[in-house]
This record gives C-alpha cells, structure tokens and sequence, in this order.
C-alpha cells in the first residue's frame, strides 16, 4: 500500500473531533470503576450503621488520605494519557500525602508507650484491609485500563503505575466506609501499604495492559 | 491540525501529507543505523500516520503540535524495535549500499501492507463500510443507502473496521 493511498483513505469524510472525548471517557472510567467498587463493597458489607461519635475523627482519616491520593493521582492520570513527557518532578506531589502520614504516625508511635505500639499497628481487621482494599481495586483498574487504551499514552510503565496508584486509592476509600477506622500508623500501614502494592502491580501489568 | 480537527478534510488530508515526509525521513534515519530499510520506515510511516488519525482527541489544543506527533513516532518507533527484537540484521556492507540505491527513489516505496488481503480480513459489514466511506469516496449517507443500513451504523462500522486494521497491520508487522 501506498503511503499517498493511505492518506487519501484517512482524509476522506473526515469528522469534527470532540475536543472533551479524552477528559470524558476517563470521568465514565473513573465513575463506573467506583460505583462498581461501591457495589462490590455493598455486596460483602452491607451499609454499615451511622458512624459512632468516638471515633468518628479516627475515622475520617482514613479517607481523607485516600481522597487525597485519588486527587493528585488523577491530575496526573490525565496527564499521561496524552502522548509527550509528563514532567516527573511534579510525581513527587503524590508522595505528599505519604510523607505527611509517616511522619505523623513516626511522632504517634513515639508519643505511645512501646508496649501500645502492637495495639496500634495491629488495629481492627488488618487483615481484611490488606485482602479487601486490592480487590475493591480491581474494578477502577479495569475500567481505566480500558479508557487509557482509547488514548495515547506513551510512558506505559509509569501511566501503569498511575492508574495502579489510582485504582488502589478509590479501592481504598469504598473500604473505608464501611470500616471502623484506626489510629494513624494503622492507616499509613494497613492503607497505605494495598495503595502501594496496588501502584507496583500497574507498573508491572502496565507495559503489557496499554499497548496500542 | 485545527482546521482538521473541526471536520475540514482537505486540512486534514494536508496535514497528513506534511506529516508523512516528515515521520519518513524520521524513520528512515532512525532505521538506517540499525541497518534496516525504507520499506520498514513507510511501514513505521503509515502505521503511525493511523495512530495520528486514530487518535487526533490526545491532541491537547493549547500545546504546540510538534511534540505530540514526536512523541506518538518515538512510541511507535520503541514498539516497533521492541516487538521485532531483532533489531540489527546482519548484511554486509557492499549489500547495504547496494539496496540504499536501489531504494533511494521515495516516493515508489511501497510498504508490504497489501490493502486488499487486509480487507478481507474484516467482517463483511465493516469491510463494506470501509470499502464505501473510505476507499470509494462515498458520503457516509450515500453508503448508509448503498449498505441498508443507518448512517450511525455506517460511522461505527467504519470506525471499528479502521481499529481492526490497524490491529491486522500490526500484526503482520510483528510476525
């Protein structure tokens, strides 16, 4: 084939371009992969009761770290699906969120008696956290994946672990709803932990996932 | 791109024309030091030409338009290199030359995509569709009529059968 005849056959009946689609197809994504989530979550749960007065401080911790990587995660979700450099330097907004955590729990546990430390690390159901948190992110990972691959992202191990990133903070943030919610070195550990294996599985299936 | 971009197909077409010289010469030069030919660089050329098409919303209207057209050739390049492995063939250098000459004229290259057994490839209603809209120069209604069937039928049809194409052509790239 022709190069000229290839270009004639794209040129014919050509249509107006949405200049929304990208920023569109990555808000559905983003909304059906929560609301499936969500579902999961209501399916093994159940709606938990109004949250109790004593903890409920404790308790808006957990999603407010996790809503606030889902904020500076997206920034840079869209970012990545356009093809170029994103500049790497503002990455490290991510691990604000992080650092400010571990720092916090580090004066928690030091403030705490080393015998608590164990009550504090091993918070309620830390098991579940580990099990549950990855497997709500399963749902908002498929669907971004799939949204991604309409665009055109080029650095694919990074836009990976974005997405990984991503998936595993809204995964982490349905969990929290029907959680109990933990003191601060519980959520950096038992929260923090899925979100960062979750962000390592994305850069692994990433290269392979986003091919186009 | 703007013009092309709101629907003007002659815009786009120039577009494409301009761009095809450019990512040429680009994949040519790219593909020469690991001693590969013209005929993979129209390959690389036409393939990143679809991607282009295909994916003219990535286009973010405030940025320049150079980058974004590097950065979808530089993918495709990586993709390319990546997935043949090969990457150097051994040839010896009388060879080299010999085939450069031969091949020197541009413009006659031709890639190895052969359209039609592409065609034949797809579903018949996406081959029709492709076949009508693009190949034949007919207004999406006019095939709508052609094809008995709507002319949002036609346009997704038309869409999906391109995105199979360009999954057949890089396929066969690949093999």
């Amino acid at each position: 084939m022709k190069t000229d005849d290839l270009i004639n056959m794209l040129g014919r009946n050509v249509e107006p371009v949405a200049s929304q689609k990208l920023r569109n197809t990555l808000v559905i994504a983003l909304a059906f992969g929560t609301a499936a989530a969500f579902c999961l979550m209501l399916a093994i749960f159940s709606m938990p009761a109004s949250a109790s007065g004593e903890h409920f401080s404790l308790k808006l911790l957990a999603p407010a770290f996790t809503l606030s990587l889902v904020a500076t995660g997206t920034v840079f979700l869209f970012r990545s699906a356009r093809p170029g450099k994103t500049r790497t330097g503002s990455l490290f907004l991510i691990g604000a969120p992080f650092l400010a955590l571990l720092s916090a729990s580090i004066v928690a546990l030091v403030l705490a008696s080393p015998a608590a430390w164990s009550g504090t690390l091993f918070g309620p159901q830390w098991v579940v956290c580990l099990i549950c948190i990855p497997l709500f992110a399963v749902a908002p990972f498929v669907s971004l994946i799939w949204a991604l691959r309409k665009n055109a992202p080029t650095n694919l191990m990074q836009t990976g672990a974005i997405t990984g990133l991503v998936s595993g903070a809204l995964g982490a943030t349905v969990f929290a709803i029907p959680h109990p919610g933990g003191s601060i070195p519980f959520v950096f550990i038992w929260y923090g932990g899925p979100i960062i294996l979750c962000t390592l599985l994305g850069a692994i299936l990433g290269p392979r996932l986003l091919r186009w | 791109m703007m013009a092309g971009l709101n629907g003007d197909a002659a815009a786009h077409t120039a577009l494409l024309r301009q761009l095809s010289a450019y990512l040429r010469a680009y994949f040519k030069g790219q593909l020469f030091r690991i001693g590969q030919g013209p005929t993979e660089a129209e390959d690389l050329c036409q393939e990143t030409l679809i991607a282009i098409h295909t994916r003219q919303h990535t286009y973010d209207r405030s940025q320049l338009l150079t980058p974004w057209v590097h950065a979808i050739a530089r993918y495709k390049l990586i993709d390319y290199l990546r997935r043949t492995k090969a990457a150097t063939k051994d040839m010896p250098i009388e060879e080299v030359e010999e085939e450069i000459l031969s091949n020197s004229d541009s413009s006659a290259v031709e890639s190895r995509i052969d359209m039609v057994a592409l065609l034949a490839q797809l579903s018949p209603k996406m081959r029709q569709s492709v076949q009508h809209v693009k190949l034949d120069g007919l207004s999406v209604r006019e095939a709508a009529v052609r094809c008995g069937m709507s002319e949002s039928a036609i346009k997704v049809s038309v869409h999906r059968g391109l995105r199979a194409l360009s999954l057949l052509v890089r396929q066969r790239n690949s093999s």
